[in-house]
């Protein structure tokens, strides 16, 4: 069937803000949506709050809503648009919960709106686990025993029925949050009460454990005329009862007999007819009792996914792209296999390679680690092809960039505690499988802990004797025999020399000495069969190098950023991917190395090359000394990139853009202090210590409160606020610990209460442009990544706004920068100083860019690449000396506490947001209204609100009540804030503090008898009951501020919204206004 | 132990032996299937090649006692980048290396499979030598060079069945839907030329009886059988050669008894029919290759296995293309518009592979529940007269 020609105009839904389990897979299947769309002639429109998404670029839909992913307002601009379609399945869950909405409240039937891709009545089949259960079973699939509770009241019946462990799963949630496993009465209770919470419909499904089973995904795709093809198959390595994001999977399946795989294969295609899925990609779940081989399904996700990108970077297979064009009509004869051009999409992929994913996880930032189960609570993930399972999986863990010794940590002596702490499924637990085998057990054994198969078990057997062959034999025995059987078993360089007492380069002059270079062979989705014609690579020793590099002169190498953590996600991969294609547009070849398969940059359209390898020294070399390019660009992928500086520096490898030098310069703060004074440009005091002692002078010198961080940090990395000595004296110890290999504390005065701004810039060597002055909302000590931030500054005098210009133009040219540079500053008592500067691209620049329209990164990559900004900028624009707007642009973040039950919520120097969200308005209270609503902590417009704030706060948060009571809020308080307020003339109910009597505080809040909770956290620590107040108001949905300078944000925010509702413009009618084009 | 590998083109890899010590020889063919190693060691149609396993890691799940495709590993010799030693499965009763040794095949790993693979693709099916006794290489290349060729050699008749024989086994897992309510039990003869167990299998799960009669056994003979239906089984090598079958399916066709032809079987058929058959560079040697059936458009994802392929342009016009491979848009099969006979050129019994195929076994059933109720009606008409 050719494409529709009844439709004309459709909508994307896009996945909305980075959370754990729905990270930037979402832009990457999205963007590639959006580009077999366009190719078909349609009109886009695209709705994604998310600015830090390479989908949102104007350039890739015709109308490019950055507006919050709610039915309301997707309905608003449905009404405006008026599509004849709309596309749920390329914006993860959100999206699809989403039409679901849409659907509910009667808005596709007002507006006539077609929903393309996956049907209501499938999402509704493949979501709603009772309906799933009923159609499953009905098509002749075996499942799991299980129930559906709707009542917390019937616990005990359906426990007796089912036995323990039980899966406890809520309807309807993302990333499977809110569920678990329960493994006794009470612990069941708890959690079906906590899973009806998270489930929107108010429905849990109980299910009988197949914990330990062996758990597979299958990748399918289906059109119209019901032709249907495994795109790839997955096992994972960690048995069921790990999440599937959380597991460290391998594709191809390994060990399924064809006969096995064949009838799981007839299953899942039986069961994406029953569920209705008409055309599109979806993802089939499988668990196998390992000894009977019993095979039960587990769940659909009619959509692409996590795993779908996973499987299109490990095949070559774009699902999402193909999947977009079976929804307008096509069928999978109709469309050619990209990679080989002649043979069509409609086949299985065949690989001959083995690709590993490894999942990311960020528990250091929460200062405890978190057993894994059944809700995914990891941040990123990196893949890895190898020749070899060995090969991939030792890849893999490089690429991970945790260090593949893996975490220092001593197993427990006592058989019975280590095999309980092999057992416990945890992000380390490859480490301790490896301890275990170290230790003698056998793989057999350690499969009986961890009921991860055998055969798994043996390749990491076999890595771990050879690891001990190398050990014992030490450097004299290491034959060129064995270095090239370590090198075909895929240990590094940097892990070999662990092993043998020798630096890296000393096994790198080894290989040399013996000619042992990776061979480059090609991802080609058929194993070989066809040519390809699709430059996409990886490294291996195995044979032959069959890739032949460009001969281009002009080409130059982009590193990413690796896999996706707190402190750098997303914002990099858009750095990296417009870095890519600024560079095309100047026509240069460019070559990409990442390892990231969530990520548009691993694309292999984006770039001329992509190379999918471990961003480590040698892996990066390895591809550098092939390609030979005129120089490597680091500067966008964040830290991960950069580290590398050195030593590729040191290899004899060009450094494009700010040379490493002025990078160690603006690193090093002793060299960074003396340029700054050399500047003239003020900074909070300072000094370095390496000792407890020598910071508590320190501290005593500069005066308290101050800030602590080890000196080598990303992220706020185990960055502490100390008030007095004993703060301190904890605080120094912990961090010092932190930084093994460089013992220094960085002390810094800490400015409390200031005003924090962000500031992206763009420098050739000659001119600098100040792309965004962000200011933040929350005050100075609150990590820049975690605050929500606004654009234009909305407080800031004309003289302050000059003198961030100077400080920032000055910078630049004393630094040398050429390329990106960010720089925060602090505002205190109307002066300026500069907190930090790093000369390379930041987490603000797609906020800034997105804002303005003005495409930093891209400006930046070719001024790397020789242009200057007079060349590249409008007139205007290089006059006005940083982009006026016309309107606000607000950046709210979304916090994964949700995830780790038990955390206090609180924000602090260390980052822990995960992701982040455009809200975009005439001015700046109704675009923080607007983020906030984008990040899912819309503001009540009415009812009542809880105050609790700190002495310190008391005199500001008066204002404020003044103002709520105005709106017509009712407000709480307890007693020693309610008093006050009344003292100060405004009425508030006394409310009982936790075990002062009930109704107290929390219950108020639990039975959402509360609209809105202000708490400020009293002086250092928090307290019980402040705990108990955000933790409450976290699990049970309740807005929470938790500092000054937003509840007067909130406060005007929720005054305009009271004006008005909120309304949609999207960027391509707002970029018009500017004084420049875009 | 080292193993040698030497192809005619000139090229000499050392690996590791991971089968039996020895030597084998033949025609290199890569087969690109992620699972079905085990199918792939003992379908008959190998004989005569040394099949490289494109998927680098071969054996993690072992032999199992229900995977056998023949008795019998039959290709010459297992070409792969790692052979597992310690499988894991609950089915698996024994480890591929252990199976190789007891059948005496000749394997080597630790070998670059894809650019081998890449080999081939560029020069075609090439002769080589797997040698774990002659290390001399040069000698190697020359007697890989010195092996007859695979054009014009019967290799059927080196696997097919001594006697006649009985089968009744079904599949292990049988597909939704089947068997299919025939009048009575029909029975398939089932011309073997090195068939897989798959469609035996196969017919049996469908409802038939099934007897399996050697290559040579003439249409006379299999018509005292009474069969309902007959099946031109898969094989090994070049057709041409294969003179007394095409003159048995020949007589057959005369007979109008239902015909079901596969692979080797198709391949014949279209010689039967008048046709010509040629060799492919390469072959198809795979199990994710789509193919079109032109009545209802719809794809099915097919096991390939063969080397030739029938010329469609040679055949009289009373044959129709039934089925398109959409990779090279090569016929991959046809009916023939009088007669109640059809073929495909791939493996609708898949083993290994997708099931997506298996409808054609029901087509076969439906030609001869046509026949059996034409039959019983001329029966009784017999009768009433």
């Amino acid at each position: 069937m050719p494409k529709r020609t009844d439709i004309s105009k459709i909508l994307v839904l896009g996945s909305g803000p980075i959370v754990i389990g729905q990270a930037c897979e979402f832009d990457y299947s999205g963007t590639q949506g959006l580009k077999a769309l366009r190719e078909e002639g349609y009109e886009l429109v695209l709705v994604n709050s998310n600015p830090a998404t390479i989908m949102t670029d104007p350039a890739y839909s015709d109308q490019t809503y950055v507006e919050p992913l709610t039915p309301e307002i997707v309905e608003s601009i449905i009404a405006r648009e008026r599509p004849q379609a709309l596309l749920p399945t390329l914006g993860g869950q959100t999206a699809l919960n989403l039409a679901v909405a849409l659907g509910e409240r009667g808005a596709l039937r007002r507006h006539r709106v077609e929903l393309i891709g996956a049907p209501l009545d499938a999402i509704r089949k493949a979501e709603d686990r009772q309906l799933f259960k009923e159609v499953m079973g009905a098509a002749g699939l075996d499942l799991p025993k299980s129930l559906i509770l709707t009542d917390i009241a019937d616990v005990r019946s359906a426990a007796r029925e089912l036995g323990f462990p039980i899966i406890v799963r809520p309807s309807f949630t993302l990333g499977g949050t809110g569920g678990g496993i329960a493994y006794n009465l009470e612990d069941l209770l708890r959690r079906v009460h906590s899973a009806l919470d998270a489930s929107p419909v108010k429905k849990v499904l109980l299910e009988a454990s197949v914990i330990g089973w062996k758990e597979y995904e299958l990748e399918v795709m289906r059109d119209a005329k019901d032709n249907f093809v495994v795109i790839c198959t997955i096992e994972n390595i960690d048995p069921m009862g790990v999440h599937t994001g959380d597991s460290i999977t391998v594709a191809p399946a390994q060990t399924l007999t064809d006969r096995q795989y064949q009838a799981m294969r007839d299953d899942a295609r039986t069961a994406i007819s029953a569920i209705g899925v008409a055309t599109g990609g979806c993802n089939v779940q499988f668990a196998v009792d390992p000894a009977t081989g019993r095979r039960v399904i587990i769940e659909i996700n009619p959509r692409v996914s996590r795993s779908s990108a996973l499987a299109s970077k490990a095949t070559g297979f774009p699902i999402a792209k193909i999947a977009a064009k079976l929804a307008v009509g096509y069928t999978l004869d109709e469309i050619p296999n990209d990679i080989t051009r002649k043979t069509p999409a409609c086949f299985e992929p065949s690989i001959d390679y083995v690709v590993t994913k490894i999942p990311r996880f960020a528990f250091e930032k929460f200062g405890r680690e978190f057993p894994l189960d059944t809700a995914m609570k990891s941040v990123g993930e990196v893949m890895a092809c190898g020749r070899t399972f060995k090969e991939s999986l030792q890849k893999a863990l490089r690429a991970i960039d945790t260090g593949a010794e893996g975490p220092d940590r001593t197993p427990p002596a006592d058989e019975r505690d280590f095999r309980e702490w092999l057992g416990t499924p945890s992000s380390d637990r490859i480490f301790r499988i490896r301890a275990a085998l170290q230790r003698g057990l056998t793989p057999e054994a350690v499969s009986e802990v961890t009921r991860i198969d055998p055969w798994f078990l043996r390749q990491f057997a076999e890595l771990t004797r050879f690891e001990q062959i190398v050990a014992a034999g030490g450097m004299k025995a290491f034959s060129p025999a064995l270095l090239r059987e370590a090198k075909e078993l895929g240990f590094s360089d940097a892990q070999l020399g662990r092993l043998l007492g020798k630096k890296e380069d000393v096994l790198r002059a080894l290989r040399a000495k013996h000619a042992l270079r990776p061979s480059f062979k090609l991802v080609d989705t058929c194993a070989g069969e066809f040519e390809a014609s699709t430059p996409y690579f990886y490294s291996t020793y195995d044979g032959e190098n069959e890739v032949v590099p460009s001969r281009s002169k002009k080409k130059i190498a982009i590193l990413g950023s690796g896999p996706n953590r707190i402190g750098q996600g997303i914002e990099f991969d858009y750095c990296c991917v417009h870095a890519a294609l600024a560079l095309r547009e100047l026509g240069i070849e460019t070559v990409m190395i990442n390892c990231n398969p969530e990520t548009v940059s691993t694309d292999y359209d984006i770039s001329d090359r992509l190379y999918f390898e471990p961003l480590t020294l040698e892996d990066v070399l390895g591809v550098l000394e092939l390609e030979k390019p005129m120089g490597v660009i680091l500067q966008f992928g964040g830290q991960t990139p950069l580290n590398l500086a050195a030593p590729l520096a040191k290899a004899g490898i060009k450094i494009l853009g700010t040379s490493p030098a002025a990078s160690d310069v603006a690193e090093d703060r002793r060299r960074f202090g003396a340029l700054i004074r050399r500047l003239g440009i003020p900074a909070p005091e300072w000094g370095m210590a390496r000792t407890v002692a020598q910071a508590r002078t320190l501290a005593r010198r500069i005066g308290y409160p101050v800030m602590l961080r080890p000196s080598f940090v990303l992220g706020g990395r185990a960055m502490e606020i100390a008030y007095d000595d004993a703060d301190l004296r904890l605080f120094a110890a912990k961090a010092l610990a932190a930084s093994k290999h460089h013992p220094e504390l960085l002390i810094d005065r800490f400015l409390s209460d200031a005003t924090e701004v962000d500031v992206d810039a763009v420098c050739d060597g000659h001119d600098v442009f100040i792309g965004g002055i962000m200011e933040h909302i929350e005050e100075a000590g609150i990590h820049s990544g975690d605050s929500a931030c606004t654009l234009p500054p909305h407080s800031l005098t004309r003289e302050q706004i000059e003198r961030i210009l100077e400080h920032t133009r000055r910078l630049a040219k004393g630094l040398k920068v050429v390329g990106m540079l960010n720089i925060q500053f602090a505002i205190k008592d109307h002066a300026v100083y500069l907190l930090e500067a790093n000369p390379r691209a930041s987490r603000t620049v797609p906020f800034a860019s997105k804002a303005t329209g003005v495409p930093l990164a891209k400006i930046a990559a070719k001024v790397i690449a020789g242009k200057t900004l007079r060349s590249l900028l409008p007139k205007v624009l290089m006059e006005q000396k940083f982009p006026n707007l016309p309107y606000a642009a607000t950046k709210a973040v979304v916090l994964p506490f949700i995830k780790f039950p038990g955390i206090d919520p609180l924000l602090g120097p260390e980052m822990k947001s995960t992701g982040e969200a455009m809200g975009i308005a005439k001015d700046f209270p109704t675009s923080f209204a607007k983020s906030q609503e984008a990040v899912g902590m819309a503001l009540p417009s009415e009812g009542s609100v809880f105050l609790s704030v700190r002495d310190e706060d008391k005199a500001a948060i008066l204002p404020i009540a003044a103002q709520l009571r105005q709106l017509g809020f009712i407000l709480h308080a307890t007693e020693n804030t309610q008093s006050f307020l009344t003292r100060h003339g405004i009425d508030a109910h006394r409310i009982f503090k936790l075990g002062e009597g009930k109704p107290d505080v929390v219950d108020l809040i639990k039975q959402r008898n509360v609209s809105l909770v202000i708490n400020t956290p009293s002086g250092k620590r928090a307290k019980s009951d402040g705990f108990a107040i955000r933790r409450n108001s976290l699990d049970f949905g309740v807005p929470i501020i938790s500092n000054i300078n937003s509840c007067q944000a909130a406060v005007q925010a929720i005054a305009a919204l009271r004006r008005s509702p909120l309304s949609v413009t999207p960027m391509q009618e707002r970029y018009r206004d500017l004084a420049y084009e875009t | 132990m080292n193993a040698l590998l030497a192809l005619e083109d000139g090229t000499v890899l050392r690996g590791r032996s991971c089968g039996a010590p020895g030597e084998a020889s033949g025609e290199m063919v890569f087969n690109t299937s992620l699972t079905g190693y085990q199918e792939v060691l003992t379908d008959p149609s190998y004989k005569g090649q040394v099949v490289l396993m494109t998927y680098p890691l071969i054996g993690n799940t072992g032999i199992t006692n229900s995977d056998h495709e023949s008795p019998r590993p039959r290709l010459e010799a297992l070409v792969v980048r790692e052979l597992c030693r310690t499988p894991s499965n609950w089915e698996s009763v024994e480890s591929v290396p252990d199976f190789l040794l007891r059948h005496a095949i000749p394997a080597i790993e630790g070998v670059d499979t894809r650019a081998l693979t890449l080999r081939l693709r560029a020069k075609g099916s090439l002769r080589c030598i797997l040698s774990t006794t002659d290390a001399d290489e040069r000698r190697l290349v020359r007697r890989a060079r010195a092996l007859p060729p695979t054009v014009g050699v019967d290799l059927a008749q080196t696997v097919t069945c001594a006697e006649p024989r009985v089968w009744s086994e079904p599949l292990a897992e049988v597909p939704l839907g089947w068997p299919m309510a025939f009048p009575r039990s029909p029975h398939v003869v089932v011309l073997d030329l090195g068939v897989k167990n798959g469609i035996l299998r196969c017919l049996a799960s469908l409802g038939c009886r099934v007897t399996v009669v050697p290559a040579r056994t003439t249409a006379a003979e299999i018509m005292t059988l009474f069969p309902d239906g007959v099946l031109l089984s898969n094989g090994p090598g070049d057709p041409e050669p294969i003179a007394y079958a095409v003159e048995t399916i020949r007589r057959l066709l005369e007979e109008r008894v239902p015909l079901f032809g596969i692979c080797l079987g198709h391949q014949l058929l279209g010689l039967a029919l008048g046709g010509k058959t040629f060799k492919l560079k390469f072959g198809h040697h795979g199990a994710n290759h789509p193919v079109k059936d032109l009545a209802t458009g719809r794809i099915a994802v097919t096991t390939q296995n063969h080397n030739f392929c029938v010329d469609l342009k040679s055949l009289p016009d009373q044959v129709r293309t039934t089925h398109l491979n959409l990779n090279d848009g090569t016929s991959e099969g046809m009916m023939h518009t009088l007669l109640p006979a059809f073929s495909v050129q791939y493996h609708p019994e898949a083993c290994a592979g997708p099931h997506d195929s298996r409808y054609l076994f029901a087509r076969f059933g439906e030609l001869m529940a046509e026949r059996m109720s034409k039959n019983q009606g001329a029966l009784a008409n017999a009768k009433k007269d």
